[in-house]
């Protein structure tokens, strides 16, 4: 299973970062939906198989769908391309790049302070769901009012 | 070793069930058309399969200069790949499957099949045409609508039976198929599974008559061959998962676990058939409001109802 998780997660970085370089809007968006997939097999692998098919269901395959609905309308073409590669110069790099060694820097440092890995054996769906509509409540029912609020205004401006 | 043998000849006998589904369809298109369809080659027919085979393999394999190639050759993988692996989750006998993934196969199934509307999206973008392109767009909201309550259906079962494992599924079944407390939610799901895989008469992403063949338009030879096998392999899917949820799976009196989970599926298969030989092609707004505005309403309805229950009793 170690394995398996180190496989899955080395996918998911390699994935997100040609999420980042690539100049294909929808090279792109494929790439993202490789990376949530393998994050989904990393969750899996940890031992939560709930959240991995819901990362798989609600993000790979339904949000990134809307995604891609979005950039086809776009009518992005090979001009479009050769601008995204004009604009990702090695300048481009250094600002996102140095913000990104610093929270890596911090990830490392807090993971060798962290001790071992958390195994706390498989989660089953059972006990998610009780959390989330138990103690977890409050956020589960702000996160649904945001929804609703999108929800009426792209209503009102679809009418 | 002994798994091995299941994911290979799992695999094997899709793939064949799914080609010869071709002659199938068109014999029995026929026989409910009055007329009588592939008959020539072999005996009643049967080796039309091998001599289309034979014909779409020699075909020119043409990927078009304007398309998106990386896009273009994926998309076709991507509704096999998708809808063979989602079979990895159904228990077809007590003895033969695959994997139960830690009790979550029927959501494991639910994603694979979500998955599987990018291989219309992707095909009918990066051919670069605009029928192609309508269709990919119609198979997104078209997906999108039906996945809601291809999923919320569902859950009317899981609760019956507490898991979204399918062998406990099937378990629970062994008094009482849940085709008989669950009827609302069958009927929802059969509807939003036709539409999932775009199958008549919710085959708007191709509808020859206005696209004409939408999202595959610029697609020949195998590359074709995939899409359209891929479409059979998706109906073998719902009908084994219609088989699987609400008419107990392999449960069944005298004849052996194998027999009955294979009439089961056989005689969904052939309901769908007739579904294309007996209904019209909606319009694309009338597809939109039936999701929505009864389809959705019913599925929550069964929900909300089957939890009331549960929780009194």
């Amino acid at each position: 299973m170690t394995v398996a998780f180190y496989l899955a997660a080395a996918v998911a970085v390699l994935a997100t970062v040609q999420v980042v370089a690539s100049t294909n809007a929808v090279h792109a968006l494929l790439s993202l939906i490789v990376s949530l997939l393998a994050v989904a097999v990393v969750f899996y692998v940890l031992g939560a198989p709930f959240a991995a098919a819901l990362e798989a269901i609600v993000y790979a395959g339904a949000i990134m769908v809307l995604f891609a609905f979005v950039v086809m309308m776009l009518n992005l073409g090979a001009a479009a391309t050769l601008e995204e590669r004009a604009w990702l110069g090695p300048r481009v790099w250094l600002g996102p790049g140095f913000l990104s060694a610093v929270l890596l820097g911090l990830l490392v440092f807090l993971l060798r302070t962290a001790g071992g890995p958390a195994s706390g054996g498989v989660v089953a769906p059972q006990p998610v769901g009780a959390a989330l509509f138990g103690p977890y409540v409050l956020a589960v029912e702000l996160a649904s009012m945001l929804l609703l609020a999108g929800l009426v205004a792209a209503f009102h401006l679809g009418r | 070793m002994m798994g091995l043998a299941k994911v290979f000849g799992i695999l094997l006998v899709l793939v064949i069930l799914a080609a010869l589904l071709t002659w199938v369809e068109r014999r029995l298109l026929g026989l409910w058309q009055d007329r009588y369809g592939p008959n020539r080659v072999g005996p009643a027919g049967l080796l039309q399969v091998v001599a289309d085979m034979i014909k779409i393999l020699f075909k020119e394999d043409w990927v078009p200069p304007f398309s998106d190639r990386l896009g273009f050759i994926l998309a076709p993988a991507i509704v096999m790949a998708s809808l063979l692996v989602a079979f990895a989750a159904i228990p077809i006998t007590p003895d033969i499957d695959i994997w139960p993934m830690n009790g979550i196969g029927l959501l494991f199934i639910l994603a694979m099949i979500s998955l599987s509307v990018y291989s219309t999206v992707l095909g009918g973008w990066a051919s670069n045409n605009k029928y192609s392109l309508v269709g990919a767009l119609r198979a997104v909201a078209q997906m999108l609508s039906y996945e809601v309550f291809l999923g919320l259906s569902l859950l009317g079962v899981v609760l019956q039976a507490q898991s979204f494992d399918l062998r406990q599924i099937v378990a629970a079944q062994a008094g009482l198929w849940f085709v008989v407390p669950q009827f609302l939610g069958f009927v929802v799901f059969m509807t939003a599974g036709i539409a999932a895989i775009h199958r008549l008469p919710f085959d708007l992403p191709e509808a020859e008559s206005e696209l004409t063949a939408g999202f595959h338009t610029e697609y020949s030879s195998m590359k074709f061959g995939i899409f359209f096998i891929g479409e059979y392999v998706g109906i073998v899917l719902v009908s084994a998962m219609l088989a699987t949820l609400f008419f107990g799976g392999w449960l069944g009196p005298v004849l052996p676990p194998l027999l009955w989970f294979l009439t089961k599926t056989g005689a969904f298969i052939a309901f769908f058939i007739l579904l294309r030989a007996a209904l019209p092609r909606p319009r694309y707004d009338q597809l939109m409001a039936f999701g929505w505005k009864l389809l959705l309403p019913l599925a929550l309805l069964n929900l909300m109802v089957t939890a009331a229950i549960l929780l009194a009793t």
